[in-house]
């Protein structure tokens, strides 16, 4: 009798394990799915549209009417840009949000993603750096910043109310350093300042793809192998350690790899509004409780990157720059998210 | 007592001394340095040195400084003392951005020009996302909790931000201006823009030391200052339309500053108490202070360019802002 309900039990938990396994696999694939999609489209439909064959032929180099210049040259880089930056900001924003266990504590509410904008802007335009240093200084001044946010909140494991805030507050001087230094810069045109500050793939090269593209793989990768680790440290950090997982080395390691992502997507892209601090939320409802929250949340960033730039060039009535759609939609959604989980009475 | 009394007295009085010397500094420090007798000189209205030339130039926004700081003074102590929340401040709970962003679409969208009406839009916008900010931060259990109106006047604030690009960008021929002005700047201070500004910030000042007592009573909580007598609906309404009134205006004049509102109350606390009767004056002196010293140290620090003051005050205010909240015990998320 109870040997068939453990059976029973069993069964169930696998048809459970199963069906989790299943739900997120599909999740995985239609993303992946919609980020091809996306990219087919954004290269062949732009001011005039490109038929697909013609596309595909001009990315391999033949020379198609017309088409090999703006495929290759102009919409290529953009499009390869979206994708990574998208993906850069998806991975390492839910990376802080599994870490610090809240949804809120995404790097760019908390101000990761002001201080790596702020060094960019500053390593720029003061110090006239370009390319991979410019990439580098943001890494390091968002290491810093994340430092100093960790101990002024005194906070190890879950983030309260505390590193919010003074995260918040932290990202407040740090824009104002980004608007001096951006004011100041005499050869520095101001709509293209603007255009910067929210987050913008325009004028993307190649050149400019590939350090954000290495960070990626860098990265990504690093983070990618502690997110068992990372899975366990949900637990507490003494379950942690019973199950021997280092809390605080895995925390290092994740911090180091979710501010590389942001950073060198930040230096390229520039600080694309809440992309980093949407993803999570959303992967984490598609998948209902699966598996596999990173993957998912780096392709809904991608997705959110490539989406808000297409319509942000084409579907509104004036061209505007990635961040201002993602930023219009983002902050509904922090307030939804607000409203959302007082309602549960759940803790913020 | 009343040794504590004079005590107290005096530093009052320090501290508005404080603000008729950094008058006196704004008017004499900048990229020229000017002494005393050519600003006598100025202010008499005689312009016949370069220096008293510059005096002349200085006196609009000396005057800017004292007025907009004062309002955000008070409006900084009168949203603490609604809300009971000590990181209130009408640039973190999204007021200055909803009255920047009625402003900038009145420039960009209906041609706007006419100082009365940037101050009846910015007032209009402040009022709109105080009640937006306040309605969201306040749902659920815990009431408005410090955590959750700083979060739904971040939103707000970065969703203003979002539209304001989004309005200014294909308008390039605005775009400078509304930059320099978003910052928050007072340094192109002219008096014609200001004078209609003051029927504005008579009100709103009226209107908030008129609550101070409302204030008092919110204090203790909710129920016992309804116990105590006090109408606690129509008290707080009136507060709010104050503060509302008085930092819509001073950001329709200067673009939104932010953290002035927040540092200026909780040190004219230590300096003088709880008391709202007092407090609320002495954030005035506070504000204007701490905005004119603000201003000053921009004309020092970037010689001969200027650092906008809203700049300056973040760099001040957000430490401030950290500091708050690392003191408080935070209460339930």
């Amino acid at each position: 009798m109870s040997m068939q309900a453990t059976d029973q039990t069993t069964q169930l938990r696998g048809d459970i394990r199963q069906h989790a396994n299943r739900r997120s696999f599909i999740v995985v694939a239609l993303l992946s799915a919609m980020v091809l999609a996306l990219f087919v489209l954004s290269l062949s439909c732009g001011r005039g549209c490109i038929a697909p064959p013609d596309v595909i032929a001009a990315l391999f180099g033949s020379e198609a009417s017309g088409a090999s210049f703006v495929v290759n040259d102009l919409r290529l880089p953009r499009a390869l840009l979206s994708i990574l930056a998208g993906l850069s900001f998806g991975l390492g924003g839910v990376a802080f949000q599994v870490m610090l266990r809240n949804p809120l504590a995404s790097p760019d509410i908390i101000g990761i993603s002001s201080s790596a904008g702020a060094a960019a802007v500053f390593a720029i335009v003061i110090l006239s750096f370009d390319g991979w240093l410019v990439s580098v200084v943001a890494v390091v001044s968002g290491l810093l910043v994340a430092t100093v946010i960790w101990g002024l909140s005194s906070s190890r494991g879950a983030a309260g109310a505390r590193l919010i805030l003074i995260g918040i507050g932290v990202s407040a001087m740090l824009d104002s350093v980004t608007a001096y230094v951006l004011l100041e810069a005499p050869a520095w045109d101001r709509a293209e300042a603007l255009r910067w500050l929210t987050g913008s793939v325009n004028g993307a090269q190649l050149p400019n793809v590939i350090p954000v593209l290495a960070a990626l793989v860098v990265f990504g990768g690093l983070l990618l192998t502690s997110a068992r680790d990372l899975d366990i440290l949900r637990l507490g950090d003494d379950a942690a350690r019973a199950l021997g997982v280092r809390a605080d080395a895995t925390r290092l390691r994740v911090t180091l790899a979710a501010v590389g992502l942001v950073a060198f997507a930040t230096s390229a892209a520039g600080p694309i509004a809440f992309v980093a601090f949407l993803s999570g939320p959303i992967a984490a409802r598609l998948l209902g409780g699966s598996r596999g929250i990173l993957a998912a949340a780096a392709l809904v960033g991608a997705v959110l990157v490539l989406a808000g730039d297409f319509t942000g060039q084409f579907l509104l009535p004036t061209r505007l720059p990635v961040g201002v759609v993602t930023g219009a939609v983002g902050a509904p959604f922090l307030l939804y998210l607000i409203v959302r989980t007082n309602r549960n009475g759940g803790t913020l | 007592m009343k040794k504590v009394f004079q005590h107290k007295t005096f530093r009052i009085f320090g501290f508005v001394a404080l603000t008729l010397f950094t008058v006196g500094l704004s008017l004499a420090v900048g990229t020229r340095s000017v002494p005393w007798h050519e600003i006598w000189a100025g202010l008499n209205g005689r312009i016949d040195s370069i220096g008293a030339a510059a005096v002349a130039v200085r006196m609009p926004r000396t005057l800017l400084a004292v007025l907009a700081g004062g309002a955000l003074g008070i409006a900084g102590a009168v949203m603490q003392g609604i809300t009971r929340n000590p990181l209130a401040d009408p640039g973190i709970l999204g007021v200055n951005a909803g009255a920047a962003l009625f402003v900038v679409i009145g420039i960009a969208w209906f041609d706007i020009s006419g100082a009365t009406t940037f101050l009846w839009l910015g007032v209009a916008g402040a009022g709109s996302a105080a009640v937006f900010v306040y309605a969201i931060g306040s749902t659920g259990q815990g009431g408005a909790t410090p955590l959750k109106l700083t979060l739904a006047g971040t939103a707000t604030s970065i969703a203003a931000s979002a539209f304001i690009i989004a309005v200014v960008l294909p308008r390039n021929d605005i775009a400078g201006s509304i930059q320099s002005w978003q910052v928050g700047g007072i340094g192109g201070a002219r008096f014609d823009t200001i004078l209609p500004a003051f029927p504005f910030f008579i009100v709103g000042l009226l209107l908030s030391l008129a609550s101070a007592r409302v204030l008092n009573a919110l204090a203790l909580g909710e129920e016992l200052a309804a116990g105590l007598g006090q109408n606690v609906a129509t008290g707080r309404a009136m507060a709010a339309a104050g503060a509302i009134i008085l930092c819509g205006t001073a950001t329709a004049l200067c673009g939104p500053i932010g953290f002035v509102g927040l540092v200026v109350p909780h040190m004219c606390r230590m300096i003088a108490g709880i008391d709202y009767r007092i407090l609320l004056p002495l954030s005035a002196f506070g504000g204007a202070t701490l905005l004119g010293l603000a201003d000053v140290l921009g004309r020092i620090i970037a010689r001969p360019n200027e650092l906008d003051v809203g700049i300056v005050t973040a760099f001040v205010g957000a430490p401030f802002f950290i500091w708050t909240v690392r003191r408080q015990r935070m209460r339930g998320l």
